[in-house]
C-alpha cells in the first residue's frame, strides 16, 4: 500500500508547501480569503477567493472518503474554528490567539492548514483539494453525505470508549502520552494568550499616558514653564516608544509562539480524535468477535463475515495510523522548532531596537539644560 | 556652611525607619539650597500599626546620633510649620496623608506585596517630605524643625485630623472659594496671581489624570508578571510531558526564560510606581500647598480690606461727632482713627510682603518642578534601559537552545 502511494505522481497541480493566504476581505458579515497557489508546471499562480464555508466543504469531502482504506487512521490537519466578520465574545474566546491582530494570525493558521492538507500523501489526492485550490468558481455548495467523523454526533456513552484498554502496547502508550500532551499544550496556549492580551493592555495604557502628557504642556515665554513643557513633550515621546515596543513584542508573540502553541494544541487534538476512532473500531471488532463466537449455527457464517470485515478494516486503520503518527511527530517537531527559533530571533531584534531607542531618549534627557 | 543630600539605603522589614543626617562640605556648583544626607533603613516594628523612625544627625562631621519618630510626629511637624509659616505666604511642604486620598486603594496590614509597596511608598514619601523641609532656607531655621531632627523624645502630636482626607479637601477648596469672592477690580500684580492660580488648578487636574493613568499601568504590569509566571509553569509542564529530549530541554529553558521575565516585569512595575506614581502624587500634594499659600494671601488681603472698611467707618463716626459737637467722644474717635490708620498701613505692608513671598515661592516651585521631573525621568530611563539589556541577554542565551531542537 505504501509502495503504491509512492509511485503515483502528485495529484495536485500546485506546490503544496508554498500555498499562501495573502488577504482577507470583509463584506458585511462574510470574510473572504484570497488564496495563492504556485503552479507546479510553468510559472504563475492560481488566485482563488474562498469563504469559511468553502473550507468546510473541502473538509467534509476529506472526511467522507470511505473508499480510501484505513482513512480513519489519518490524522486530519486541524481546520481553525470559524471566524466571523463581527465576532461575538464567545467566538473570540474560542479563537484564542487567532482572534487577535486583525485576522492576520487567522490567515496564517488557514495557510498552515492548506499547506498541511496539500502535502498530505493521502489527502492531497482527493479531487476536492484540487478544486478548492485552483477553481476560479466557488466550489460546490451541495452538502456532502453525513460524515462519519463528526465527533459531536457521537453519543455521550461512546466517550466511555476513550479509556478502553488497548491490545497494542505501542498504541496504548501513544494514547496515554497524547492525552497528557494535549492537556498541557492547551493550557500553555491559553496561558500565553493571557500574556499577549496583557501586553496589549500595557501598550494602550502607555499610549494614554503619552497623550495625557501633551495636555501638561504650558504655553508662554516663561523659561521655567518652557523647561517643564519640554520635559513633558520628551516624556510623552518616551512613553510612545514604550507603547510601540510593547505592541511589537505582543505582535512577535502572536505571530510565532502564539500561533505555534495554538497549532500544537489543535494538532494534538486531531491525533486524539484519530486514536479515538481507532479505539472505537477496536471495540467494534471485539464485539464482532464475541458475536461470531456466540452465534448460533444459522447466523454463524454471517457473523464470521462481519468479523472478517471488521478485522480487515481495523488492521488497515492501524497500518495507516502508525505511518501517520511517525509523520506527525516530524511535522510537529519542525513546527515547534520553527516557532521557538523565530520567536526568539524576533524578540531579540525588537529588544535590541528598543534598547537603542531608550538609550537615545536617555541621552536626550541628560543633554537637556537644567 | 553646610550642604547635605538625601539618600536611601535598603529595606529590611516592615516597621520603623531610621534616618541619618550628616553634614558635608558645600558643593559650589549647587544652588543656594541646603540639602542633608539622610540614610533610611527599616527595622523590626516596635508596635503594630506604629511606624517608628530614627534620625541620626551629625552636628559635626562624622558624628551621628539617633532619634525615633512616629508617623504622627511628621504630621505634627507639618501642623506647626503650617501654622507659623503658612500665613506668611510660604509653601509649606505637605506630608503624605494617612490614606492616600482618592488616588490609590491602599491595603494596610496584609502580608502581601501591596503591604511591601505601602511601606516603601510611605518611607519614600516621608523621606522626600523631610528633604523638602530641610531644603527650604526659612523652614530650616525654624526651631521646631531643629527639634524634630535632634530631640530624643517628641511629645505626641495632637489634632492631626486636618490632614485626614476631609481636612485636606477642605483646604484645597477654600482657595478656589476665596478667588470667586474677590470681586473688586484687579491691578497688574493681581492678574499675575489670578493666572497662576488658574495654572495651578489645571496642573492639579492634569496631574490627577496622569496619576490615575500611571496606577493603571502599574496594575497591568503586575498582571503581566503574574501571567508570565503562569505561562512559565505551563511551559515547564509541557516540557516534562514531552518525550523528545531536545524539545523537552528547549521547553524547560523556555520556562526558565519566562520566570526571569516575570521578575523583570515586577521590577518595571516598581520602576513605574516609584519614579512616576509617587512623584506625581507628591506634586498633587504640593499643588495643594501652593493653593494654600494663595489662600493665605487672600486672607491677608481680606484683613487689609476689612481694616480699610473699619477705618472708613471710624471716619464717618468722626464726621458725625463733629456735627454733634461732643468733644470727649470726638477725641476717642480720633484715637481710633489713628489706630486703624496704623493697622491699614501695617496690613497693606503685610499683604505686599505675603504677595512677594508667594510670588517668590511659586517661581522657585516651578523651577524645582522641571528639575525634579527631569531627574526622576533619567532614573526611570536608566532603569528601563538596564531591564532591556537584561532581556537581550536572556534571549541571546535561549536562541541556541531553540536551534538545538531537531
Amino acid at each position: 500500500m505504501m509502495e503504491e502511494a509512492k509511485e503515483e505522481t502528485s495529484a495536485l497541480s500546485v506546490h503544496g508547501h508554498n500555498i499562501q493566504v495573502t488577504e482577507v476581505l470583509k463584506d458585511g458579515d462574510t470574510l473572504t480569503f484570497l488564496i495563492v497557489s504556485p503552479k507546479l508546471s510553468g510559472t504563475g499562480e492560481y488566485h482563488v477567493h474562498r469563504t469559511y464555508e468553502d473550507f468546510e466543504w473541502m473538509q467534509q469531502h476529506l472526511f467522507s472518503q470511505e473508499d480510501v482504506p484505513g482513512i480513519q487512521g489519518v490524522i486530519f490537519p486541524p481546520l481553525p474554528a470559524k471566524a466571523q466578520a463581527n465576532p461575538s465574545a464567545k467566538v473570540m474566546k474560542q479563537l484564542g490567539v487567532l482572534g487577535l491582530g486583525e485576522w492576520q494570525p487567522y490567515c496564517k493558521a488557514l495557510e498552515a492548514y492548506l499547506q498541511q492538507v496539500a502535502s498530505h500523501r493521502v489527502l492531497c489526492k482527493n479531487k476536492a483539494v484540487e478544486i478548492f485550490l485552483t477553481s476560479s468558481d466557488p466550489p460546490g455548495k451541495q452538502r456532502v453525505k453525513k460524515n462519519i467523523f463528526n465527533r459531536l454526533s457521537q453519543a455521550v456513552e461512546e466517550m466511555r470508549k476513550e479509556s478502553h484498554k488497548d491490545v497494542d502496547g505501542f498504541f496504548q502508550t501513544e494514547r496515554d502520552q497524547n492525552l497528557i500532551v494535549t492537556g498541557c499544550a492547551k493550557n500553555a496556549a491559553e496561558r500565553f494568550l493571557d500574556v499577549m492580551q496583557t501586553e496589549q493592555k500595557i501598550a494602550v495604557a502607555c499610549g494614554h499616558f503619552s497623550a495625557a502628557l501633551h495636555l501638561c504642556v504650558e504655553p508662554g515665554e516663561d523659561p521655567d514653564k518652557q523647561a517643564f513643557s519640554k520635559v513633558c513633550v520628551k516624556l510623552s515621546e518616551v512613553f510612545d516608544s514604550m507603547k510601540k515596543n510593547m505592541m511589537t513584542v505582543a505582535k512577535n508573540n502572536v505571530n510565532t509562539l502564539g500561533l505555534g502553541l495554538d497549532l500544537e494544541s489543535r494538532y494534538q487534538e486531531a491525533e486524539k480524535e484519530m486514536l479515538f476512532r481507532r479505539t472505537c473500531k477496536l471495540v467494534e471488532l471485539e464485539s464482532a468477535r464475541r458475536n461470531a463466537d456466540k452465534a448460533k449455527p444459522v447466523k454463524k457464517a454471517a457473523m464470521e463475515e462481519v468479523k472478517k470485515a471488521a478485522e480487515t478494516e481495523f488492521n488497515q486503520i492501524c497500518g495507516v495510523a502508525k505511518e501517520e503518527i511517525a509523520q506527525f511527530k516530524g511535522i510537529r517537531m519542525a513546527a515547534l522548532q520553527q516557532a521557538l527559533v523565530q520567536w526568539c530571533e524576533q524578540q531579540l531584534l525588537t529588544a535590541k531596537e528598543s534598547a537603542d531607542q531608550f538609550n537615545q531618549h536617555l541621552q536626550a534627557f541628560r543633554g537637556m539644560a537644567y | 556652611s553646610t550642604v547635605a543630600v538625601l539618600v536611601f539605603t535598603s529595606i529590611h522589614n516592615f516597621g520603623h525607619y531610621e534616618f541619618q543626617l550628616e553634614e558635608e562640605e558645600e558643593e559650589e556648583e549647587e544652588e543656594e539650597d541646603d540639602k542633608f544626607d539622610i540614610h533610611v533603613s527599616v527595622k523590626d516594628p516596635e508596635k503594630i500599626g506604629n511606624c517608628v523612625f530614627q534620625t541620626t544627625l551629625s552636628m559635626f562631621r562624622n558624628k551621628t546620633f539617633t532619634v525615633r519618630r512616629r508617623f504622627s510626629d511628621f504630621l505634627g511637624l507639618y501642623e506647626k510649620l503650617s501654622e507659623k509659616h503658612g500665613p506668611n505666604g510660604f509653601i509649606v511642604p505637605p506630608p503624605p496623608e494617612k490614606s492616600i486620598l482618592g488616588m490609590t486603594k491602599v491595603k494596610v496590614g496584609k502580608e502581601d506585596s501591596s503591604s511591601t509597596d505601602f511601606v516603601e511608598r510611605r518611607r519614600g514619601a516621608l523621606e522626600r517630605y523631610l528633604q523638602r523641609v530641610v531644603n527650604h532656607p526659612s523652614l530650616l531655621q525654624d526651631p521646631d524643625v531643629r527639634e524634630f531632627l535632634e530631640r530624643e523624645e517628641l511629645p505626641r502630636a495632637v489634632s492631626t485630623q486636618a490632614l485626614s482626607g476631609a481636612g485636606f479637601l477642605k483646604m484645597l477648596n477654600r482657595a478656589t472659594d476665596a478667588v470667586s469672592k474677590m470681586t473688586i477690580k484687579m491691578n497688574e500684580s493681581d492678574v499675575w496671581f489670578e493666572e497662576k492660580l488658574q495654572e495651578v488648578e489645571s496642573a492639579d487636574q492634569q496631574f490627577r489624570k496622569l496619576h490615575a493613568l500611571v496606577e493603571t499601568l502599574v496594575v497591568h504590569r503586575k498582571e503581566l508578571s503574574l501571567n508570565t509566571a503562569s505561562f512559565a509553569k505551563s511551559a515547564a509542564m509541557l516540557g516534562s510531558a514531552e518525550d523528545n529530549t531536545a524539545l523537552s530541554r528547549a521547553l524547560s529553558q523556555l520556562a526558565e526564560v519566562e520566570d526571569k521575565m516575570e521578575q523583570l516585569h515586577q521590577d518595571q512595575a516598581e520602576n513605574d510606581t516609584f519614579c512616576f506614581a509617587e512623584l506625581i502624587a507628591d506634586y498633587i500634594r504640593l499643588l495643594g500647598a501652593v493653593r494654600g499659600s494663595f489662600d493665605h494671601r487672600m486672607k491677608a488681603w481680606q484683613r487689609w480690606q476689612d481694616a480699610q472698611t473699619m477705618l472708613q467707618k471710624k471716619r464717618e463716626t468722626e464726621a458725625k461727632l463733629l456735627w454733634a459737637n461732643k468733644p470727649d467722644k470726638l477725641q476717642l474717635a480720633k484715637e481710633e482713627i489713628a489706630e486703624w490708620e496704623a493697622k491699614v498701613t501695617q496690613y497693606e505692608r503685610d499683604f505686599e510682603r505675603v504677595s512677594a513671598t508667594v510670588r517668590k515661592e511659586v517661581i522657585h516651585f516651578e523651577k524645582q518642578k522641571a528639575k525634579n521631573f527631569k531627574r526622576q525621568i533619567i532614573n526611570y530611563l536608566e532603569s528601563l534601559l538596564q531591564s532591556q539589556q537584561q532581556l537581550i541577554k536572556y534571549w541571546e542565551a535561549f536562541l541556541p537552545e531553540a536551534k538545538a531542537i531537531a
